[in-house]
């Protein structure tokens, strides 16, 4: 146990992201994928930061900026897929070939 | 120990949760399991301003916004298409892969004899957020202000221009 579960916890999160959002067709599960790797980041950094001698708490303040991050990713993120769906008709990402040819 | 197990069940089962299932919604609130397990695994970790903000802004605003994306894009329930590419093993060996090595640098790197949680103080966390990482804070804010523009400007209908002109 120790600082290597919890890092191999984000590992298995972040793999999971990673499959999500190479293997899904809906744009907005793409970017729910996004957000499961961003908190798997999050995890190892918070680990770190209790496990290891660290200046200045540098990895829950890191955590924290990135979770803003995060939510900016996500708003103009969702903003965008709604853009998209609106003048294609659907969310699924392959279907979107116009510049293919 | 045993509440360690328990939160990374929830964690890698809702994960797991998320990019199997068909539904759309179901995937959303298996994503709000997730990371309601990852606020309880930042408490272990002393970490409990983590954990908080990861509830006020994971489970209450992220998640409210993508259930709210999903509702205005669903098209009906009449016939849930095929959830997957086909390049589908293709990424889960590139996942696969990649879970292995950072596994692998992860569990046989010797971390010293760090096995004890230090907590974090959130005096401490405020001290160094406004100290140390001044610049970083700020460059936050103006990043969330361009994030909320660019999100209004990118979401605004098209109507809405020749009203405007």
């Amino acid at each position: 146990m120790g600082l290597a579960g919890y890092l191999v916890v984000s590992t298995l999160l972040f793999g999971i992201g990673a499959f999500g959002f190479l293997a899904r067709r809906n744009a907005i599960l793409m970017l729910i994928c996004i957000e499961l790797m961003l908190n798997a980041v999050n995890l190892s950094l918070v680990a770190f930061n209790a496990y290891l001698p660290v200046s200045a708490n540098a990895g829950g303040v890191f955590a924290l900026m990135i979770m803003a991050v995060a939510a900016a990713e996500a708003t103009v993120g969702l903003a965008l897929v709604i853009a998209i769906i609106r003048t294609r008709q659907t969310p699924e990402v392959d279907e979107y070939s116009d510049l293919k040819e | 120990m045993v509440l360690f197990v328990l939160l990374a069940i929830g964690v890698v089962g809702g994960g797991l949760a998320v990019v199997t299932l068909r539904n759309i919604i179901h995937s959303a609130i298996a994503m709000m399991v997730c990371f309601g397990s990852l606020a309880g695994m930042y408490l272990l970790l002393g970490a409990a301003i983590v954990a908080a903000a990861q509830v006020l802004i994971y489970l209450g605003a992220i998640s409210v916004l993508i259930l709210f994306a999903i509702m205005l894009t669903q098209a009906g329930d009449a016939n849930i298409p095929a959830p997957f590419h086909r390049q589908v093993w293709a990424a889960a060996l590139v996942a696969l892969v990649a879970v292995l090595v950072i596994g692998w640098a992860a569990t046989t790197t010797n971390w010293g004899d760090g096995l004890q949680v230090t907590a974090i103080a959130i005096g401490q966390i405020a001290q160094s957020l406004f100290t140390v990482y001044a610049l970083p804070f700020e460059l936050v804010s103006l990043l969330l202000l361009a994030a909320i523009i660019g999100a209004i400007y990118l979401a605004r209908r098209p109507e809405d221009d020749e009203r405007a002109n």
